[in-house]
């Protein structure tokens, strides 16, 4: 099968599997209706299409090999997102795509890999994830760190067991509920809970902001050289390929140069107020 | 013990302590265990000890009226136990409870407090020690107010 270049126009494809994950967040499964589209990076993302309703950039959460299938992971939070969690098996979304730049997991080779997600931002790293335990041998020791706000918003809960297999996978919430035997706090307290070398890590930080703050702060502190913490930054991305300006963090067009960058070249940017 | 990180554990920072410094601090402390449940100390009482966690986890709760306490935070291997101890009114601000059967080494506060007393250096050292610890709690609880992994975690739209 032939695949569409990237295009500006929506691309029909269908839902053919859908879970949901949290109250408000579903991961769904979508085909092309018709030529599918390039086939995407871990960390790249696409606009979906809520027919009649609007549009937002979703990042991968699922490359299915040997599939052309997509998997987006969709919380809740505005009128389109909320219409995406909406649709059933067999609903129809339109994709523009792939847009952004991905993970750079070539600078993680040989090297201990740290993933750090808090929330809905562990939606994007997990095809990383896959990625990486799907070619073992090649990196250091990979250990998954993942923050929640309760420990009924963690995602991908059974598959993150699997990843213990090959991976050290920590887990803490900011609160706990009844039963709950896990950490408590912020992500970076998990830090000292895995094995690492510092000066050869390399790191991929996805969250909210103030997290990705946190976290990058705490790695470049404990040793971590800043351009090996890769972390993508959320903005309101509009058109996808560089040309509206909604998504300008300074030099940077994040839907084009982003939403994946290296810390030191994110740090001098976000410190900036009103950029 | 020690992490391979260099990140915020208390037994990380007694590491900027000289070799004799930090052998007459570890001479003050005796090792203890704790079976998961154990409450190692309540809200307002006296802080009149603190550890080190070698093993297990202790987690740290405030009380909230008429409901069961709030755990605010988790101390793994390395950590520091309290610091309410150092300063007056020296009582616990939180409660602290071993959330996993525990070993660490306990600290009678005030004969820290009196070794300090008679070795200004090594008391300095040690209170920026502490200092640390507190400072990088203080951090970590600042961002946590931001309600961090929420859908608006990062402030309302703009």
């Amino acid at each position: 099968m032939t695949t569409a270049p990237a295009s500006s126009v929506p691309v029909p494809y269908r839902v053919t599997w859908r879970r949901r994950e949290a109250t408000d967040t579903v991961t769904m499964k979508i085909r092309p209706v018709g030529r599918p589209l390039p086939e995407f990076r871990p960390g790249q993302f696409a606009m979906l299409y809520a027919f009649g309703v609007g549009e937002i950039p979703v990042s991968v959460s699922g490359l299915p090999v040997g599939e052309n299938a997509l998997v987006h992971t969709v919380r809740a939070v505005g009128a389109v997102s909320r219409a995406l969690c909406g649709l059933g098996v067999g609903d129809t979304v339109g994709v523009r795509g792939p847009y952004g730049t991905g993970w750079d997991l070539e600078t993680a080779l040989g090297r201990d890999v740290l993933v750090i997600a808090g929330g809905i931002g562990l939606a994007p790293l997990r095809p990383l994830v896959l990625r990486m335990l799907a070619e073992p041998g090649r990196h250091g020791r990979i250990s998954v760190l993942i923050g929640a706000r309760t420990p009924s918003d963690l995602l991908y809960r059974l598959q993150a067991r699997a990843w213990r297999t090959a991976a050290r996978v920590a887990v803490t919430v900011d609160r706990p509920e009844a039963g709950w035997q896990g950490d408590v706090g912020v992500v970076t307290r998990l830090l000292p809970r895995v094995r690492w070398t510092p000066a050869d890590t390399t790191a991929f930080v996805c969250g909210p902001e103030p997290m990705i703050h946190a976290t990058a702060r705490d790695l470049v502190r404990a040793g971590v050289p800043p351009h090996r913490v890769h972390v993508s930054l959320e903005r309101n991305m509009r058109c996808g390929e560089g040309n509206c300006g909604h998504c300008q963090l300074g030099p940077l067009l994040l839907c084009r140069d982003g939403p994946v960058t290296g810390w030191d070249r994110a740090d001098p940017l976000l410190a900036v107020k009103e950029l | 013990m020690t992490t391979r990180t260099g990140l915020k554990t208390m037994l990380c920072q007694l590491d900027a302590l000289s070799d004799d410094q930090r052998v007459r601090l570890m001479g003050l402390a005796r090792e203890v265990s704790f079976r998961a449940g154990a409450r190692l100390f309540e809200e307002r009482r006296a802080a009149d000890r603190f550890w080190i966690v070698r093993t297990g986890s202790v987690v740290l709760d405030l009380h909230v009226p008429g409901r069961r306490a709030a755990v605010i935070e988790t101390l793994g291997p390395g950590d520091l136990v309290g610091w309410s101890w150092l300063f007056p009114p020296r009582n616990w601000h939180l409660g602290a409870e071993a959330q996993s059967p525990v070993r660490a080494w306990e600290f009678d506060a005030e004969a820290v407090r009196r070794l300090c007393r008679e070795d200004p250096k090594l008391g300095y050292a040690l209170v920026l020690a502490v200092a640390e610890v507190i400072g990088h709690r203080l951090e970590c609880a600042r961002t946590r107010l931001l309600d961090l992994y929420g859908p608006y975690g990062s402030g309302l739209p703009r």
